[in-house]
């Protein structure tokens, strides 16, 4: 049987790394080096972004869709920070790829606003399978099991999409789950690519 | 026509192309690729997928659907899974479901297959 979780408030932070996400965030958003593949994309006021474009209403829905499980994975690897099961330097990959989702969320919410939409809150609860996470392995397999789950949904979300620019964006968003996926595959010792292509 | 109708039409013109067998372990695989949104026994983005043959369209209790789904009037079986497993929006426009579809008829099969034997697992007669 499944456990509800409280999602993570916004005020709480995993505590054994915040000080350098912080500090990697604040560069990063001076510096506009990551956030430039997805977000040169999604945020550069290009004309067929603007409210009242006609594809813009599925374009919503398929970025709303995105943006709900961007926020479950947030909560997922909150649980999973905070399940005491992850050990250093695990830990740290966790709260890193959870501070990644976070930029994905941050993105698609503003582009969702700039297309007119309302994006998603996070729920506040989610339900994970927590009687079933038991040691690090059982986390990182837990975690590598949403991971590919997004790969694929960002995979089958780029076609779909009316604009060129948002496909662009979801898959460079693709790309970092994929690797996700690839370093959490090694650090349980499974061939961290186990296949030439995706699905 | 309403989208049932022309659901009733579609599927019946594939029924009449002969239906393949699924497999459901090579299902089992292929449902990863549903991680992302859904689960068997607990709704998450997408509905909970225990119980999801048989059930009618956007009938579970709790979860937030579109207004599309609510209004596909439709019960979940083998043949209409198929098609909107094969084009979600196309199939039910407005769906939240972003996803452009799973293409091959063999592996929809096997998903299908997959999601008919969880549906009699220990996980799901536990809901």
């Amino acid at each position: 049987m499944s456990s509800r979780m409280q999602s993570p408030d916004a005020s709480l932070s995993l505590a054994s790394d915040a000080p350098d996400l912080e500090t990697r965030r604040s560069f990063l958003g001076k510096s506009g080096l990551v956030l430039s593949g997805a977000a040169v994309a999604l945020l550069a006021g290009r004309d067929v972004l603007a409210k009242g474009n006609r594809s813009a209403g599925s374009d919503v829905n398929v970025l709303n869709s995105a943006l709900g499980a961007e926020l479950e994975a947030i909560a997922a690897y909150q649980v999973g920070a905070e399940s005491g099961l992850l050990q250093k330097p695990v830990l740290n990959l966790a709260v890193t790829f959870q501070g990644h989702h976070k930029e994905h969320a941050d993105v698609l919410a503003k582009t969702i606003i700039k297309l007119g939409g309302q994006p998603v809150s996070a729920k506040e609860k989610y339900t994970f399978p927590v009687e079933t996470l038991k040691t690090q392995s059982d986390v990182l397999r837990f975690a590598a099991m949403l991971e590919k789950g997004a790969v694929s949904a960002y995979l089958g979300a780029v076609p779909v999409f009316d604009n060129r620019d948002l496909a662009k964006a979801a898959a460079s968003i693709l790309g970092d789950e994929a690797m996700h996926w690839a370093i959490l595959r090694n650090a349980l010792g499974d061939a961290p690519v186990p296949a030439a292509f995706m699905s | 026509m309403s989208a049932a109708a022309v659901l009733a039409v579609v599927v019946g013109a594939a029924a009449a192309k002969g239906e393949l067998t699924g497999d459901p372990k090579a299902g089992e695989t292929i449902y990863a690729r549903c991680f992302a949104c859904h689960a068997l026994a607990y709704n998450r983005t997408g509905p909970k997928h225990c119980g999801l043959l048989g059930r009618r369209a956007g009938s579970v209790a709790g979860f937030e659907y579109s207004t599309a789904m609510k209004r596909a009037n439709w019960v979940w079986n083998q043949q209409t899974l198929d098609r909107f497993l094969a084009d979600p929006l196309k199939t039910v426009p407005g769906t939240t479901m972003g996803y452009a579809g799973v293409k091959d008829r063999q592996e929809r099969a096997d998903l299908i297959a997959y999601i008919e034997q969880a549906g009699r697992s220990e996980v799901c007669r536990a809901r």
